[in-house]
């Protein structure tokens, strides 16, 4: 009797838990496959139509516009802030002087709203009254400043600058704590085999570190694929679709032009690549779960 | 001092030092930028060049988005949104996590990955069922729409964290209350949940800025300018008023002061809150 209470009790305290999460985020999850294969304006019921809305992807321009522009944000995210962040991690794993500012200034632009942070640069960006253009001019680099935002190809880049600004801090945290959780002893032993800074950095440090390595990749590819705040603040995905990326092309879809299966068909390609880098997040965890 | 001189040993440190002061004052460019063009006027920007010596300093952009940009709705109603989301998400993830830490039992490995899986995905394949949903249940343009999904979404996160935590409690204690004869329930509530707070303290101050900067939900589900939070509200500030910088700048430092505070005085639990999951 009590044995059967024992068991039954881990379902009691799952239960809430598991029927919001199922049917605010499984369930939906599996309810877009199924509207992905069907023509749906949002207010009449939702028509099966196949896979037609996937052949309509293949050869429409902006998906593909927007599908690159993903991945060109994806290749900025894994490189630039990784490199970045891991730096600044080296250089204030040890005491620096003023460490704390250094840290916080680093970190602060990820306590910002995106809303807040694509306002604040769009300022920078403005092209007569904004910073950069002000500076540039005034240096004498240039005559007149480009529009950032509304030149085609500079608008996606623009946004990406913004998006790596917050990302370096994240990335920073990260490899921070995966420093101090490396055993000294083990850089000592290293030194005293005579490796040099730079061979202990390549052949000590970096395989340490791939556990965090893993986690950060994950992470920034997610984030890419979730892009969207930056983007619709600051361009809305122009001019000429050329900052569009995935997320917001969806949102064009479904809520301006009421082409709601449509729309799912793009959330399922967003679904299907990331995936991948869950299912390496999930593998990773599962290293842990054997190891405890 | 003493530590300076230890650290400036070496010509290398120095000029790492050097880079690292250069980098962060660009990182800090765009906050000083807008502190700076907050208390300006545009007409005295645009005229007088931004690098110049402004005419007058003035708070009132401050007022014109507080009181004409309508932030003095917008804000609360990011609180109202904010917190009710952050209590609940709390409540049910330490019970899930409680159980999936705490008993073997069918399904538990099923239910733990199925909660860190889903904090990846990407929102865009929640989209329109959520919305939907949310429609269907008659809370579409309320504030529960939004708190429930804050609420259930978070549910992930905030479960895989605080379930790694409590695996870490000693179970000798557990075990002792058990043959006192505490229910399963006061053991969660009074023992388990205080001795979990550390992880709890640091999960909700990184979910509190989560939501409270949440703005891709807040267009989805509500609609009346008079329930958006601060987010939409700063991107209907920015339709309001077009070119004056000024005002839209001075709005999104207002907007961003909860969270910034929060950083501040909570620094230490937001980064903890960051790498509990990265490293073990």
């Amino acid at each position: 009797m009590v044995r059967l209470r024992r068991n039954f009790l881990p379902y009691l305290f799952l239960a809430i838990p598991i029927i919001i999460y199922l049917v605010w985020v499984i369930g939906p999850m599996f309810y877009t496959f199924y509207l992905s294969l069907t023509n749906w304006d949002g207010l009449s019921s939702p028509q099966f139509i196949g896979f037609r809305n996937y052949e309509r992807l293949f050869t429409d321009r902006v998906f593909f516009l927007s599908l690159t522009n993903n991945m060109k944000w994806l290749a900025s995210f894994v490189t630039v802030p990784v490199v970045l962040g891991l730096a600044l991690a080296m250089i204030l794993n040890r005491a620096v002087p003023g460490e704390k500012f250094f840290k916080m200034s680093f970190y602060m632009p990820m306590v910002l709203a995106m809303v807040v942070s694509g306002l604040i640069w769009g300022w920078l960006y403005h092209p007569r009254g904004g910073l950069i253009n002000n500076v540039l001019v005034g240096l004498g680099i240039v005559e007149k400043g480009p529009g950032w935002l509304s030149d085609r190809a500079l608008a996606l880049w623009s946004i990406i600058i913004v998006a790596i600004w917050r990302q370096v801090g994240y990335v920073m945290v990260l490899y921070l704590a995966g420093l101090k959780s490396i055993n000294p002893e083990f850089l000592e032993a290293a030194k005293i085999d005579g490796a040099n800074d730079w061979q202990v950095f390549q052949k000590v440090l970096l395989p340490l570190l791939m556990p965090v390595s893993v986690i950060v990749l994950v992470i920034s590819v997610i984030d890419s694929l979730r892009a969207f705040d930056l983007v619709s603040v600051m361009t809305r995905g122009g001019p000429a679709n050329s900052s569009s990326v995935l997320a917001n092309y969806m949102y064009i879809q479904a809520f301006n032009n009421y082409r709601m299966g449509y729309a799912a068909s793009i959330a399922v390609i967003l679904f299907l690549i990331s995936l991948v880098f869950i299912f390496i997040y999930l593998w990773r965890v599962m290293q842990d779960e054997l190891e405890y | 001092m003493k530590n300076a001189q230890a650290y400036f040993k070496s010509p290398w440190r120095v000029l790492i030092f050097i880079v690292l002061v250069l980098a962060t004052l660009i990182w800090l460019v765009p906050i000083m930028t807008s502190l700076v063009t907050s208390i300006r006027t545009f007409n005295d920007i645009l005229y007088r060049g931004f690098i110049s010596w402004p005419e007058e300093i003035t708070l009132g952009n401050f007022k014109t988005a507080w009181e004409r940009g309508g932030l003095s709705r917008y804000l609360p109603n990011s609180f109202i949104i904010t917190i009710p989301s952050l209590l609940l998400t709390m409540l049910f993830s330490s019970m899930g996590a409680y159980a999936l830490a705490r008993f073997n039992f069918r399904g538990n490995r099923l239910i733990f990955f199925t909660f860190v899986g889903g904090m990846l995905l990407p929102f865009q394949v929640l989209m329109l069922p959520v919305f939907k949903l949310t429609d269907f249940l008659g809370l579409y343009d309320t504030y529960w729409g939004l708190i429930f999904f804050h609420t259930a979404f978070q549910l992930g996160f905030c479960s895989f964290m605080l379930r790694n935590y409590m695996r870490t409690v000693p179970g000798e204690i557990l075990e002792a209350a058990r043959i006192d004869g505490c229910s399963e329930f006061r053991i969660w509530w009074r023992i388990m949940l205080p001795l979990t707070l550390p992880a709890i303290a640091a999960v909700a101050t990184l979910e509190f800025t989560w939501i409270f900067n949440d703005y891709l939900w807040a267009i989805i589900l509500l609609r009346s300018e008079k329930l958006k939070p601060i987010t939409a509200g700063l991107a209907s500030l920015q339709g309001q008023f077009v070119t004056d910088w000024p005002v839209i700048v001075a709005g999104a430092l207002l907007g961003t002061l909860p969270t910034l505070l929060v950083f501040l005085f909570l620094q230490r639990y937001f980064i903890e809150g960051l790498t509990l999951g990265a490293t073990k």
